[in-house]
């Protein structure tokens, strides 16, 4: 028996994101929210292994009560049960500190076998809570993985990690932390039959930090050592915004002319 | 909040964790060293570069040469591929023995898979893929400057009380220095404990591809989601210029680019002299990548893709209809060069 807990994370859509131009601020109020891509396939890959060696895969994430419709459709597409951590006193965590609260969430849902994070958040995307959770829970860690196959008898896991230029196959002992690339597999669509119990009856735990016994002052703003110095405006290059126009061979002799400074000659 | 490990008052130096694969530094390695080099010198302090790895010493030199006043050679058997567990130990005890004031690491997968464990270890702030790295002249703090805080917005964040301060960097921000084999520099082998418990993650197969640097490209073709796999059309297109090809994520993601094809935040930062993107809408992620270079070209058959507004010359037509022309054009240009 395999139990798995898939890290889930609420995202804005990213092309709904707009900039406040008066406060140069993020403004997410007209942006459509989503899991973020890659927790999609680490919740196949939670699946898929669940399908093989059976066990349980439960949902954990830290953010505002509403995540939990998406954890509710995460139990519909095949996951047990879901955890999610919600308190003003979580809001503007660091890596640090998002990293410490959901290792506490880990810790507080027991007896796992495998952590499966994805690679990194669109609106985080530093990738760097996953091997924050596996350090503060001692946890071996595979990061930017793409297969993962497990060895449940041997309690080993073997997965590949891509590393842009190449790759490499490491195996490593259970329980261990992996992170997974986005677009490794096709997340399955709900399943109908249950509908009613995910919306309905499943079980969705929510917990404070006071609930957890955690200590404030490492969580949230306040158990941050990071924080913003400044925010400014993006340095943008002066650019010609100069549009050809013809029929496309007149279009390409008139953009060659304006290359040809970079042209290699001969 | 988690008391820092050592007060910043006992803090001091800048440190560069250098990347090695297959008796190379990584090109952001050398990056880092040519842009701590200038900090280091703002804040009056001393380069030092972690090596860890397997009969790397020669690497060190290099090291010397692109700005380290000080190498700490960490080798071992076990180091000799990277995996989390023995690199972190290895760090950690450096950096608890000497107390750096900042460690700077390449965002590369291995660098940020380090990166975070390390952070954690050491309980301290990390500013993940940074596009520029400065010192306040004010503060003396580390000011690392990031992206993803939406369209054309730059944060600043710093870590004012924990030490050391922790940054990762994109491969590709900063210019690599040319070496100077006059510069003297230390350096200083430290012994490692390790042991085969040690490494909980064991490597079973390893392999690595030399492929183009696309961050030292000087002319770039890059195509995106519009050029709908055809990637041998931008193939002969960069051979007329003379360029490299890149990709944008999608293009990645399909399988059409290989990943270290990829340009962006995610991908590779590159400042060509020219750079033609083909079928791309010029997300922030991606643009974040070619901001930088001289001139740029944008092929879109949609007028209104966010690309033009990034572009010089801006060509609103289907890139299966433009682009054979321009390789037909270049190449006649070519063979009239010859005669
Ligand atoms: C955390 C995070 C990190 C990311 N990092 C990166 C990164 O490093 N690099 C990156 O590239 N992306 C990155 N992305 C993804 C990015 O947001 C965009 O989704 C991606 O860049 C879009 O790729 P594209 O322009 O190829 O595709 P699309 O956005 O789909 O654009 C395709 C364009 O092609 C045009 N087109 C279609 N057919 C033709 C034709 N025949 N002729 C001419 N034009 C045509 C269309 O008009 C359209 O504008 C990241 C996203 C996230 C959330
Ligand atoms: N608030 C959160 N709740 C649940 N999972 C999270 C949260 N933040 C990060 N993660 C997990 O960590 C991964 C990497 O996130 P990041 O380090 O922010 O780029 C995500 O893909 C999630 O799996």
């Amino acid at each position: 028996m395999l139990h798995t807990i898939v890290c889930l994370k609420v995202v804005p859509k990213s092309e709904e994101v707009t900039i406040n131009e008066e406060t140069r601020t993020l403004d997410r109020s007209r942006a459509r929210s989503e899991v973020n891509a890659p927790d999609m396939n680490a919740l196949e890959m939670a699946l898929a292994l669940k399908t093989r060696h059976g066990g349980a895969v439960s949902l954990l994430s830290m953010g505002p009560p509403f995540f939990e419709r998406y954890l509710r459709l995460g139990l519909a597409m095949g996951a047990d049960s879901a955890y999610l951590m919600s308190d003003r006193a979580f809001g503007g965590a660091d890596t640090l500190a998002t990293s410490y609260a959901l290792a506490e969430g880990v810790r507080a849902i027991g007896g796992y076998d495998l952590i499966i994070c994805g690679d990194e958040s669109s609106d985080g995307a530093t990738g760097q809570v996953p091997p924050g959770i596996a350090e503060w829970l001692e946890l071996p860690q595979i990061t930017y993985a793409s297969t993962v196959r497990l060895n449940a008898k041997e309690k080993l896991v073997q997965a590949r990690r891509e590393l842009g230029a190449g790759f490499e196959v490491v195996e490593s002992p259970l329980p261990c932390l992996v992170s997974v690339k986005q677009d490794i597999n096709e997340p399955r669509f709900l399943d109908f039959q249950r509908w009613d119990w995910a919306m309905n009856d499943a079980p969705v735990t929510v917990w404070t930090a006071a609930g957890l016994g955690l200590d404030e002052s490492r969580l949230g703003l306040a158990g941050s050592p990071t924080t913003v110095a400044g925010v400014s405006l993006a340095r943008s290059a002066e650019r010609r915004h100069e549009f050809l126009s013809g029929n496309p061979e007149e279009v390409a002799a008139q953009l060659l002319e304006k290359i040809r400074p970079w042209v290699r000659a001969g | 909040m988690t008391d820092p490990i050592y007060p910043a008052d006992e803090a001091s130096g800048l440190w560069v964790y250098l990347e090695q694969q297959d008796g190379r530094l990584a090109g952001v390695s050398l990056e880092l060293l040519g842009r701590g080099r200038q900090l280091a010198a703002e804040a009056g302090g001393k380069l030092t570069a972690l090596l860890l790895g397997h009969d790397v010493g020669p690497l060190a030199d290099e090291a010397v040469a692109c700005g380290a006043d000080q190498v700490l050679l960490a080798e071992h058997p076990l180091l000799q591929h990277y995996t989390t567990g023995p690199y972190t130990d290895v760090v950690t005890r450096l950096v608890l023995d000497r107390r750096p004031d900042i460690l700077l690491l390449g965002a590369t997968a291995n660098g940020r898979d380090l990166a975070g464990r390390l952070a954690v270890r050491l309980r301290t702030g990390l500013t993940a893929d940074c596009t520029d790295l400065r010192i306040d002249a004010a503060t003396g703090l580390l000011l690392g400057e990031v992206t993803g805080f939406g369209h054309g917005v730059l944060a600043t964040i710093q870590c004012p009380r924990h030490r050391p301060q922790m940054a990762t960097v994109r491969p590709g921000v900063f210019p690599r220095p040319a070496p100077d084999t006059s510069r003297s520099g230390s350096v200083e082998p430290v012994q490692v404990r390790l042991g085969e418990g040690d490494e909980r993650v064991r490597v079973v197969r390893h392999s690595s591809r030399r492929g183009v640097d696309i961050t030292q490209a000087k002319r770039l073709v890059i195509g995106g989601r519009g050029v709908r796999g055809d990637f041998a059309l931008l193939r002969r297109l960069a051979r007329a210029l003379g360029a490299d090809v890149g990709a944008t994520r999608v293009a990645v993601d399909e399988g059409w680019a290989r990943d270290d094809m990829m340009i962006g935040q995610t991908g590779s930062v590159a400042r060509p002299q020219l750079t033609i993107v083909c079928g791309a809408s010029g997300a922030m992620q991606f643009t974040v990548g070619i901001q930088d270079s001289e001139t740029i070209v944008a092929i879109n058959s949609d007028p209104e893709a966010p690309i033009f507004e990034l572009a010089d010359y801006c060509v609103t037509d289907d890139v299966f209809q433009v682009i054979p022309p321009l390789i037909e054009a270049l190449e006649r240009e070519k063979a009239l060069g010859r005669r």
